[in-house]
Formats: C-alpha cells, sequence, structure tokens
C-alpha cells in the first residue's frame, strides 16, 4: 500500500476545472514527479494534498488513513510537510530560527514552560537548534544563520525552505518547484539532496520544471494538462508519449518549458 | 556563562529603573515613572500580540478595566484582600480573552481591530452605566493594597511614590522577562511564524487558532494586571481606563517603540507617558507636537524607535 495516494482529486475555481479526477501513489523512498505546462495544476494539487485548499472531489490518504480536507497542521503532526512555489518564508526571522520553527512538533512543549524558560524549555530549543544548524549545513546555507531570512537571495530561500520542511523529520515530502531560481550547481546539489533523502525512506512528490533533473532523479512520473492527468509512468516512457510532447509543444510558443 | 541578549535587555532596563530616581528632582518624578511602568506592562502585552502573533486589538484598554475593577469591587463585595483582587482580575480577564478570542480571532486585519474595538466599547459602557455597582461616570474609590505599611512595618520605609516606583516596576521587570523568554521558545516561534505566514506555520505543525489564541490570553493578563497596579496606585478608578482612547494609546505605545521588541515597547510606553508631561509648557501647542513627533517616528522609523536606533548603532560599530 502506498505511503501517499490519491484517488479522483478534484477543484473548481468559479467556472474553472483547476484539477479533475487525479490519481496516484507515493511509495516510502520513491520520487513522484508532477509535470505539466504553466496553470495545469500542479500546485492546486499539492495545496489540496497538503490541506491547503479542501478538494470538492476526490480523496487523500496517508498510510491508509482518510486525510481528505485536514487542516495542514494535522497533516504535519502525520509526517507530511510541503514547500511552496511562491515562498512562505518567515521573514523576520533568522535564517536559523525559520529552520528551528520547522521543528516545531518536537520542539514544542508546554506554554507555561515557554514563558518561563525551564530547564525543559531550553532543553527542547537547544535540540531544534542543533538540528537546524545540521539542516542549514547540508543546504549549505550554514554560514546565513544569524542572518535575517529577507536578506538572502531566491534560490537560497528556495533551499531555506527544504531545510525547514526536512526539520520535520517527514514521511513525505512535497516539493514545488525546489531548483527555480538556483543555479546549475545549485540545482545539482538539490538534486541530489531530495535523492539523498528518498534513500533515507522519505516519499517525495515533486514538482520541478527543470527536465532534466526530473528525468533523472525521478521514480515515476505524472502528468498534467489542463487539470487533467493525460499520462504517467516511468520516465523513459513518458518523455516519449505522443500525448505528453503535444501537451509541451502546444504551449511551447506561449511561455511553456520544452521537455528537455 | 556567556550573557545572552535577553539578559542584557534586562539587566540595562534594572540599572535604568535603580538608576533613574537618582535624577528625580522631586517626589512626583517617582509617580510619573509608576505611570510609564504600568503603561509599559500593559503594553509588553501587547508586543506578544501584536508584535510577536500579528494580531491587532484596539481593545485592551477593556481587559485593563476588568483588572482595575475587580480590585475596586471584589474586596467589597466578595471580601477579597486587594491582591487577591488583582489575581481575580487577571482571571476574569483570561476566561473573557479565551472565551471571545476564539471567534474573534478568525477575522484579519481592520477587521479584527473593529472587533476588539467593539469588545472594548463595551466594557467601557458596562462601567459607565451600571452607577449602583461601578459607581458610573464618576468613578470609584479602590482599597488601599495594604502592602506598603507591612514593608514599614519590617523596616522599609518608603514613601508612597516611591512604593509604587519599585512595585510598579518589578512587575514591568517580570512581565518583560517572561516576554523574552517567550520569544526565544517554541511557542514564540510558533507565533511569530504564524505572523509572517499562516499557512507555512501550519504547515510546519502550528496550530494557528490555538497559538493566536494563547497570544491573546496573554495579552489580556498583562492589560488585566496593568489595570489592576493603576487602580491600587490611584486608589481611585474611573470607565476611562477601559477607554478607547487608552486601547489606542497602549496600540501607539506599542508601534511607536517598535511592537516586534521587548524593550522598544517599554521605551515607547515611557516616551508617551513622559512627553505629555515635558510638553505642558508649551501649553495648547503640547497635542499638536506630540501628533507631529509620531507622525515623523512612523514615516522615517517604520519599525519603531528602538529596532530602529539600535540598528543604525550596530551598522556604524
Ligand atoms: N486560488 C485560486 N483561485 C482561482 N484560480 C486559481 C487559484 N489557484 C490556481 N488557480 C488557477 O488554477 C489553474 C492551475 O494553477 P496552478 O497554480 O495549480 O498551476 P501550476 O501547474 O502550478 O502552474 P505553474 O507551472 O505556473 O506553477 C490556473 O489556471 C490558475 O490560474
Ligand atoms: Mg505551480
Amino acid at each position: 500500500m502506498p505511503l501517499l495516494s490519491v484517488e479522483g482529486l478534484g477543484i473548481d475555481f468559479g467556472g474553472l476545472r483547476a484539477v479533475n479526477d487525479v490519481g496516484f501513489g507515493v511509495e516510502p523512498g520513491e520520487i513522484v514527479s508532477v509535470i505539466g505546462p504553466n496553470g495545469a495544476g500542479k500546485t492546486t494539487l499539492f495545496n489540496m494534498i497538503s490541506g491547503a485548499y479542501r478538494p470538492a472531489r476526490g480523496k487523500v490518504s496517508l498510510d491508509g488513513e482518510a486525510v481528505t480536507g485536514m487542516a495542514p497542521n494535522q497533516l504535519a503532526e502525520r509526517g507530511l510537510s510541503r514547500t511552496f512555489q511562491n515562498l512562505q518564508i518567515f521573514q523576520k526571522m533568522s535564517v536559523l530560527e525559520n529552520v528551528m520553527t520547522g521543528r516545531h512538533l518536537k520542539a514544542r512543549g508546554s506554554l507555561v514552560a515557554d514563558l518561563f524558560s525551564t530547564p525543559a524549555s531550553r532543553r527542547r530549543t537547544a535540540e531544534a537548534r542543533t538540528v537546524a544548524s545540521g539542516l542549514l549545513a547540508r543546504v549549505g546555507l550554514d554560514r546565513a544563520a544569524d542572518q535575517q531570512a529577507s536578506s538572502l537571495s531566491y534560490g537560497a530561500l528556495k533551499r531555506l525552505e527544504i531545510a525547514r520542511a526536512l526539520a520535520l523529520e517527514p514521511r513525505i515530502l512535497l516539493l514545488d518547484e525546489p531548483a527555480a531560481g538556483c543555479n546549475a550547481v545549485e540545482t545539482e546539489e538539490i538534486d541530489h539532496l531530495i535523492a539523498d533523502v528518498a534513500k533515507s525512506g522519505v516519499a517525495i512528490l515533486l514538482v520541478e520544471h527543470d527536465m532534466k533533473m526530473v528525468m533523472r532523479i525521478s521514480s515515476h512520473i505524472v502528468v498534467l494538462d489542463r487539470g487533467e492527468k493525460i499520462a504517467e509512468g516511468k520516465p523513459e516512457k513518458v518523455s516519449r508519449d505522443p500525448k505528453v510532447i503535444e501537451a509541451y509543444l502546444g504551449v511551447q510558443e506561449g511561455s511553456g518549458h520544452a521537455l528537455g | 556563562m556567556r550573557l545572552s541578549s535577553k539578559h542584557l535587555t534586562l539587566l540595562i532596563l534594572l540599572a535604568i529603573v535603580a538608576l533613574a530616581p537618582l535624577a528625580f528632582p522631586s517626589n512626583f518624578y517617582y509617580r510619573i515613572g509608576a505611570l510609564a511602568f504600568v503603561n509599559g506592562l500593559a503594553v509588553t502585552g501587547l508586543v506578544i500580540l501584536i508584535g510577536f502573533a500579528g494580531q491587532v486589538s484596539l481593545g485592551h484598554a477593556g481587559f485593563a478595566g476588568i483588572g482595575a475593577y475587580t480590585c475596586a469591587l471584589a474586596p467589597i463585595y466578595l471580601g477579597l484582600h486587594p491582591a487577591l483582587a488583582m489575581l481575580l482580575g487577571t482571571v476574569i480577564s483570561a476566561g473573557i480573552a479565551w472565551l471571545i478570542g476564539g471567534p474573534i480571532l478568525r477575522l484579519k486585519g481592520y477587521y479584527l481591530g473593529v472587533a476588539t474595538l467593539g469588545f472594548g466599547i463595551l466594557v467601557s459602557m458596562v462601567l459607565a452605566n451600571e452607577v449602583p455597582i461601578t459607581g458610573g461616570a464618576d468613578g470609584r474609590e479602590v482599597p488601599e493594597l495594604g502592602l506598603r505599611a507591612a514593608l514599614k512595618f519590617i523596616g522599609i520605609d518608603l514613601s508612597n511614590a516611591q512604593f509604587w516606583y519599585a512595585f510598579t516596576a518589578l512587575f514591568l521587570l517580570g512581565g518583560a522577562w517572561v516576554a523574552s523568554n517567550l520569544h526565544d521558545s517554541a511557542a514564540g516561534r510558533a507565533l511569530r511564524a504564524l505572523h509572517d505566514s499562516e499557512i507555512a506555520a501550519g504547515t510546519v505543525g502550528v496550530d494557528v487558532a490555538r497559538y493566536k489564541l494563547s497570544a491573546f490570553v496573554l495579552s489580556a493578563v498583562y492589560a488585566s494586571l496593568s489595570g489592576s497596579l493603576l487602580a491600587l496606585m490611584n486608589k481611585f478608578i474611573t470607565p476611562d481606563v477601559a477607554g478607547f482612547l487608552h486601547s489606542v494609546e497602549l496600540v501607539t505605545m506599542t508601534v511607536l517603540g517598535g511592537a516586534g521588541s521587548v524593550p522598544g515597547a517599554i521605551a515607547g510606553a515611557t516616551l508617551l507617558t513622559l512627553l505629555p508631561q515635558a510638553l505642558t509648557a508649551l501649553q495648547a501647542y503640547e497635542h499638536m507636537i506630540l501628533g507631529l513627533i509620531m507622525m515623523l517616528v512612523m514615516i522615517f522609523m517604520r519599525d519603531g524607535l528602538v529596532p530602529t536606533l539600535s540598528r543604525a548603532l550596530r551598522g556604524r560599530g
């Protein structure tokens, strides 16, 4: 049984069927990529799975439990974590504090203890700091730990979000264009990082426009076009699928991305 | 042990409180100081709500009113000692904050502002209209706390003004310590996280509604204590303590000093308590100049006085 399974998921915005009847599963340790032209509904799909939007149709289950429509924090308690395409950074915190906050579920405790800074409260914060420092090193941001988050470049903020999401020690991680705004070297680092995380048994659901990266690291690809799943399978198979090629070529004159 | 910036801030605050009287030309200044501390306490609570959690309240004087009037009424109607009345006031304020916080905090931005405004108006209306109990707009007397006499008995002889200066300073320092602890704890990070992005806070597991409510209740407790202290210090109280103007004054102090920082808020409270006193010499122009200063600070120091100044100092150092 897959760790994350999505069945018949759909949502409308006004008259627009942003996502319709999408289903797939993600196993632990697997990297499943969702690709499709701009506006295909990838982020909307993420938002439904992660509890930001309530789906109008369909079902999401985590480890066999129905979690459709649950709030993001309830999903976090069940081990689901994500990053955002349009960055949701805690701007006024330091870089380190951002990642420490990602460890909220392990660091939280009694409010009274926090108000009086009891040894237990300080121990929780110290543990969060240690883990967060380690994660910052892992995404190459350890030097920026004490800077205000808003001072980082776009690519660095993308990596900061990954570190924050990892601080939760997720069982399933949703990454929405993690390499956007990163240069070739950074992209390759993120590529390795994602593969590493997957190897440790975390299920990964990835949206990425960098097709080289997608083809290299995905175990399975789901292709969306105008809210519908038009193909899915192994990278080799999907990249040769005429429907997929057409979906991408069809928008190429616009702002689309060709398969690399 | 390395001195953290939290401890340094508290030490500086303690030093200022302890050394300021050396420069006081008269007993009157102890009273002004105590007023600044009482305001500073309520404002420190608002730092938690506005500065950390990013939720605005234009009705927190309502909680100050509850704290103040509990100190006036509970000793008479329930026979409680004023100190216990103060405690009862915080329990009532916390309870009410908890009850109204649920529905109110679902609102955002100015909707939240208007709803809290309504709460404050409601409290001050009740206080002004329940004449048989509260004494109405004329106010009513508040019993003596009695702690000064007890101190005198054990050999510490303070003037009334000196006592209230020291007593309110203790509350302010305690309140500042608690708020600083919160800032650097898991709960404080959760509050600051939901301030910046509710969706990201939820995604890392923060129960956004619950933490907002905690901040609201905490800040109500601060406001309530501040109101109680004011009532006990003045031995007299009117519904103005719960009024709209007092609510706005508290928010202005919070924002002027720097909503996100505890020392900033205390500086804001002190400034806005002292400035009107200093400007009384200018009589008719007093309010104009006060307004002008507030506008200039907000235009040129958007983050508030203390954060802007400390950044400027650090930049040079
Ligand atoms: N909150 C919303 N309200 C109304 N329409 C929305 C909303 N969110 C997304 N949409 C619409 O739904 C469609 C799918 O958008 P979505 O952001 O999911 O696409 P995407 O595949 O992530 O695109 P991109 O590659 O550009 O990130 C688009 O037409 C978009 O305009
Ligand atoms: Mg998207």
